[in-house]
């Protein structure tokens, strides 16, 4: 197969995996301030999409938009459609808690709860009653820390504070957490902005093997992490989003200018 | 390049890289002239000022490399970034190719002047070595000035060479028919216009390396090929 064939072939079977969230013209005003410009990306399923940009470029407010994190900041007006599954997600019949559970989120300090680490994986399930028993629960936080990784490293000290362990155990903790509710869609804040490069390569692996079972998105200021960990990726500039494709492309050979310039380190 | 890097060292290795090769593209130039120069004067002198100026090619390519590694380590570059050093590596190892080539037909100067050379033969292979000496300079000015329209036009043009190494094939078997004691400056001869053409395939190479590190893409198409020499003398049935 020649290289143009390849590249057809993959990019039509990038077009064929199913969107599981949709946004459509999609604007955010904090207030007077307009923060997002008629944004129109779509996120496929089991692929990780990454959200790039220099800071202020509204990818992590786009992130926001995708579980309603905006929510709960006073004044922030979302407007456009965002669809989970073809069900918007601002229907005012939804229940928030219920799409946090469907899209839950990691932020980029991690944050456990000041409890033990089986409480920080169990909280979730519990409140959400995802486990009528001692038993079902316990199997939960296992199967949890175990796809995040962590198992092995704290199956001795379940009872241990959370907030004891390194910075990246922490961080993958708080992975499980999210991973403990069986959400459709994890969305991740710069999750690895705090760790150092063992911990990073630990969570990008970990990123990799959750692709298999659930769809991530994830807003990171790293150009080389953005095209490790991901399959699409979309730059943000000033709002705008300026071009979605397929990862490979968008390091080898963007279509945009300003991708271009960003990427690789140049004055605009 | 419209812009410049924020971090200015950067571009400082960047422009190293090209720099480097632009010289290293110079001496490939000269050493093969000199080469063809020495073959069709009989001049063993400036024959083995080639041989010696092979090393210099062979010290900038392994310094390119040098450069081009440790600036993937340390800038991780993206984009036109990395095309641009994955360039450099590429055209450095054909350069580098294009001086052994030029050091080969310099070898064979000595061979070739006990026997003399026929004036005729020396003709054509000067004119094959103008057009390949005009595809490496041609090509090295599209190094600079990154005309991609120019790169094309090189890569198509490299079928004339062909048809002129077919041509002086042909026409050295004839002379070693002819005599047999002709038949060991004419085997010189005949690797001597191999090399020259080779010359044409990497400036050929080289054009489309940089038709990739400007587009991005590969040029369309098949290169278009004149080389013959593979069935001449076949028997016709």
């Amino acid at each position: 197969m020649t290289e143009a064939a390849t590249e057809e072939a993959l990019e039509k079977k990038m077009n064929t995996v199913p969107l599981k969230m949709v946004g459509k013209d999609v604007s955010v005003y904090y207030g007077d301030k307009r923060a997002l410009y008629d944004v129109n990306l779509n996120v496929r399923e089991n692929t990780v999409t990454a959200l790039i940009g220099p800071s202020g470029c509204g990818k992590s407010t786009f992130l926001r938009t995708l579980n309603r994190m905006n929510d709960t900041i006073d004044g922030c007006r979302v407007t456009g459609l965002i669809t989970l599954d073809g069900g918007d997600i601002y229907d005012p019949a939804i229940d928030v808690v219920e799409l946090r559970a469907r899209v839950g989120m990691v932020f980029q300090k991690p944050n456990p709860f000041p409890k033990s680490i089986y409480e920080n994986v169990s909280y979730g399930p519990r409140i959400h009653g995802l486990a009528r028993t001692k038993a079902e629960l316990d199997q939960v936080v296992e199967q949890s820390l175990q796809r995040a990784g962590l198992w092995n490293e704290v199956k001795d000290r379940l009872h241990e504070s959370g907030t004891g362990l390194s910075g990246g155990q922490q961080q993958r903790l708080c992975i499980a957490r999210a991973v403990a509710v069986s959400p459709e869609v994890i969305l991740m804040d710069e999750p690895c902005s705090a760790l150092d490069p063992i911990a990073t390569a630990k969570v990008e692996e970990l990123i990799h093997e959750l692709r298999a079972n659930f769809t991530i998105v994830i807003v990171t200021h790293s150009m080389q992490q953005a095209a490790r960990v991901s399959q699409r990726t979309a730059m943000f500039h000033l709002g705008n989003l300026v071009e979605e494709n397929d990862t490979d492309k968008m390091f080898t050979n963007p279509d945009d200018q300003r991708t271009q310039d960003y990427i690789m380190g140049r004055f605009g | 390049m419209s812009s410049t890097h924020i971090v200015s060292i950067y571009d400082e290795e960047l422009k190293y890289l090209a720099r480097r090769i632009s010289e290293m593209g110079g001496t490939a130039e000269q050493m093969v002239g000199d080469s063809v120069r020495a073959l069709v004067d009989t001049d063993a002198a400036l024959a083995q000022k080639v041989i010696s100026e092979d090393v210099v090619l062979d010290n900038a390519e392994r310094q390119i490399n040098e450069k081009a590694i440790i600036t993937i380590a340390k800038r991780q570059p993206m984009a036109a970034d990395l095309r641009e050093i994955m360039g450099a590596i590429r055209i450095a190892a054909e350069l580098e190719r294009v001086g052994d080539l030029g050091k080969n037909t310099a070898k064979r100067v000595i061979a070739v002047q006990s026997s003399g050379m026929p004036r005729k033969l020396a003709r054509g292979l000067e004119h094959l070595a103008e057009l390949a000496l005009m595809q490496l300079k041609e090509v090295l000015d599209v190094y600079a000035s990154r005309n991609i329209e120019k790169a094309k036009e090189i890569r198509e043009r490299d079928d004339e060479i062909d048809a002129i190494y077919t041509s002086l094939f042909r026409e050295l078997l004839t002379y070693m028919m002819e005599d047999p004691r002709n038949i060991t400056p004419c085997t010189h001869l005949l690797f001597c216009a191999k090399n020259i053409e080779r010359i044409g395939d990497h400036a050929t190479n080289i054009a489309e390396t940089i038709f990739y590190m400007a587009t991005g893409a590969q040029p369309e198409g098949e290169r278009p090929k004149d080389d013959n020499t593979t069935s001449v003398g076949a028997v016709q049935e």
